[in-house]
């Protein structure tokens, strides 16, 4: 491997000390600055958590009360923070057990580092006690792993896990450690990866490509900006706004893309997608040019692509060439890392209002407004609605919260309605649509991000998949907020059942627990609420609360979100009921 | 409109590394490819290992496959290629009853005419080498048959392009 990662020279003299694998595991992350992971102890890990013992000033080990759990932890740190999520487990079932977060991390574009230890590699193929082979089980979910038989390699290999899983689309990475090499003395010397030979990050901006953009953008009548997460990993929020302020263009966003501009700015029409807004949707089909930046055209946005924006002439501002033409074909792809390439874009940008075409933005909303929006947030039915609570968290976090949403009926309402003033805020798994995900992914997030309200929406269902992490949480007295929003169904299944298999509801009916009664077994607060009058009350005490609060809200059983654009159609073809 | 599927060689080059050809295949399976034939060697770059791959797949899939695979970190370069740009051949070897040899006299004929090469001759067998085209090998697979075959086996497509490959001066620049 030495001859594939350029090192530099290294501005602080670097002093060799003998040490153990184990040791030097810690020392890496140290150097990678480092300060909390999250994980399980094991069998075959169990030197480096000795050494996580005796380094316990320096890195905060969060025990997760499942693997699982560990990996949306570490996602919840990095999503919110934009810093490397780290999770460690043993092998064997510790090791399989990170494979959903890893898949999740994967799809989303999240950077973790994940750490598992492996039987020793002298028994390695030999089935024995907890082996796995987790390098290949893991390969088509990482960007990149690697596992390490010889103490000496550990060093270099961190290094690039590192470098790899922040730079250019961020991802997951997976490092395999055998137990002798843990055990094992070597001379350790650290230097930081700044370029593997054979990995590109970052293409260069072609000038040529922002020119002719330029171009498109100042002739178009009805131009149309949908972004994504790329915003948000390329901290490029600011030059995304001052592009949106000087074109006075329409921007809508993705699930992931959301808070990178404030909700409340006047040119942000709002979420496109299955449970998208009316507008933003409706006129994806009738804008003359559709910008799209940090994004990468998901089925969940586009619908059928063969009636996908085709009478626009479209712009694809994307960091990873893979992603350019594999589901839309583009007229003008912009390579490169999205904080530069708009930063080139602006100065040949032409100011412009498009007042014509807001309005056809605005009467659409109306139409939403009432048909949709209104019921949601001011029911005129018994029963309460997602929408109103989530309506209630607004008001009182005053948009300052960081929403961490499950997967679902109450994830697509939390989108739908959050109020977002700060870029990541919106914390959810998009890509691969893990229930379970929020409950943990908000005990990383409070953790990276102390200061900032931390609200986790989850259903009844997805609660029940990561519930032990309420010990978790009860162990690390970490003050998140935890709203179930419990319909007693798999809602979003149910909806479709409803609406798509002649309201066969299949498996979807959830007989459940007391969970406020599971949540004071924690010794967490906890308090249910069914009426609408005690709902504002309820979630003041919740936010003001000193430490970890369980908030169940019974919410109306069959209520369905819209609008929609069913599963295959048209965006052309969305549903407001 | 729909591209018909067609041959496509796959030229992959990257570093030596365990594992890359699970991430490589891997590409494959996620979309339900079968890959036809598959190669890994040195390449004319020290260090650099070279994977040829033969896939029947439409442009439009291979152009994105190609996107996935030089996402991966250890990958530094990949093309694809239509047998038209490329000059490939494949190899084979027959392992057959040495009595044949002196008894059929049209077996005679039939290395000779088809080019094929003994590699070794025993009391008990000897053993026919092959290269050629795809086609040229069923050929002779097929006239050796009726005298029976002990061992058959073809190895995968190897190629080389007519154009140059720019993957050389790629690396130099990033060395220099």
């Amino acid at each position: 491997m030495d001859t594939q990662t350029i090192k530099k020279e290294s501005l602080v003299e670097s002093v060799k000390e003998r040490i153990s694998g184990s040791e030097a595991v810690i020392k890496c992350l140290l150097a990678e600055g480092v300060d909390i992971i999250y994980g399980y102890p094991g069998g075959a890990i169990m030197p480096v958590y000795d050494e996580l013992y005796k380094y316990q000033e320096q890195i905060h080990h969060v025990l997760t009360r499942h693997e699982q759990g560990a990996t949306h932890a570490a996602q919840g740190y990095a999503r919110i923070s934009g810093k490397v999520g780290v999770a460690i487990s043993t092998s064997g079932p510790g090791a399989t057990n990170l494979i959903t977060g890893i898949a999740d991390a994967q799809i989303d574009s999240t950077p973790l580092v994940c750490i598992t230890g492996q039987v020793g590699s002298h028994l390695l193929g030999s089935d024995a006690f907890q082996e796995t082979d987790i390098v290949g089980i893991s390969t088509p979910v990482t960007k990149w792993n690697h596992q390490i038989t010889k103490a000496s390699e550990i060093p270099e290999v961190f290094a690039k896990a590192f470098y790899i899983a922040q730079s250019g689309r961020p991802g997951p990475v997976l490092i395999d450690i055998t137990k002798n090499a843990q055990f094992e003395e070597f001379d350790f010397e650290y230097n930081k990866c700044e370029a593997i030979r054979s990995y590109n990050p970052v293409p260069e901006t072609n000038p040529d490509t922002i020119d002719k953009a330029a171009t498109i953008i100042n002739e178009a009548k009805k131009p149309m900006i949908v972004w994504g997460q790329g915003v948000i990993l390329g901290q490029a929020e600011e030059e995304l706004k001052a592009v949106i302020e000087r074109t006075g263009i329409p921007s809508a966003w993705t699930i992931l893309g959301a808070s990178a501009i404030p909700t409340s700015h006047p040119l942000n029409v709002g979420m496109v997608g299955m449970h998208g807004n009316y507008a933003p949707n409706l006129l994806t089909n009738q804008c003359d040019v559709l910008i799209a930046i940090g994004m990468r055209f998901d089925d969940r946005v586009t619908g059928d692509l063969k009636t996908y924006a085709k009478q626009a002439t479209i712009i694809h501002f994307e960091i990873d060439p893979a992603e350019v033409d594999k589901n839309v074909k583009t007229d003008v792809a912009v390579l490169g890392d999205a904080k530069k390439s708009l930063s080139m874009l602006l100065p040949k940008l032409a100011k412009n209002q498009h007042p014509d075409w807001h309005q056809q933005f605005r009467d659409l909303y109306k139409v939403e407004y009432e048909k949709v929006i209104e019921d949601d947030l001011y029911p005129k039915q018994d029963g309460l609605t997602m929408g109103e609570v989530m309506k209630e968290i607004n008001l009182q976090t005053k948009g300052n919260a960081a929403i961490v949403s499950d997967v679902g009926q109450h994830q697509m309402i939390a989108c739908r309605y959050s109020e977002f003033n700060e870029t990541r805020s919106n914390i959810t798994s998009g890509g691969l649509g893990t229930m379970g995900f929020a409950l943990p992914a908000a005990i990383g997030a409070k953790m990276a991000s102390p200061e900032r309200e931390v609200i986790a929406i989850i259903g009844d269902g997805g609660y029940q998949m990561t519930i032990q992490e309420l010990g978790t949480i009860f162990q690390t007295k970490v003050p998140v907020k935890i709203v179930v929003l419990n319909n007693d169904f798999l809602g979003m299944v149910r909806q479709w059942q409803q609406l798509f298999f002649d309201k066969r509801y299949a498996s979807t009916e959830m007989v459940n627990p007391d969970f406020v009664g599971i949540a004071k077994g924690y010794f967490i607060e906890a308090q249910r609420v069914s009426k609408r009058a005690e709902l504002s009350g309820a979630v003041e005490e919740m936010i003001q609360h000193d430490g970890p609060y369980f908030l169940e809200v019974c919410v109306e059983k069959e209520d369905n979100v819209f609008p929609m654009i069913p599963s295959g159609a048209s965006v052309s073809d969305i549903r407001l009921s | 409109m729909e591209q018909q599927k067609q041959l496509f060689t796959v030229s992959i080059y990257t570093e030596n590394n365990v594992g890359l050809l699970n991430r490589i295949s891997a590409i494959f399976q996620k979309r339900h490819i079968n890959i036809e034939s598959i190669n890994t060697s040195i390449s004319e770059i020290e260090g650099v290992s070279r994977f040829s791959l033969v896939v029947d797949v439409t442009e439009e899939q291979i152009r994105k496959i190609i996107g996935q695979i030089e996402k991966q970190v250890e990958v530094i370069k990949a093309f694809y290629h239509t047998d038209e740009e490329t000059i490939y051949q494949e190899s084979c070897l027959f392992k057959i009853k040495s009595d044949l040899l002196f008894e059929e006299r049209s077996i005679q004929n039939i290395i000779k005419e088809s080019n094929a090469r003994i590699v070794t001759v025993n009391r008990e067998f000897f053993v026919l080498e092959k290269s050629g085209r795809k086609h040229e090998i069923e050929l002779l697979y097929r006239e050796l048959k009726p005298f029976g075959i002990m061992q058959f086996v073809r190895s995968g497509r190897i190629s080389v392009t007519k154009d140059e490959m720019k993957i050389t001066k790629l690396l130099e620049a990033f060395n220099a």
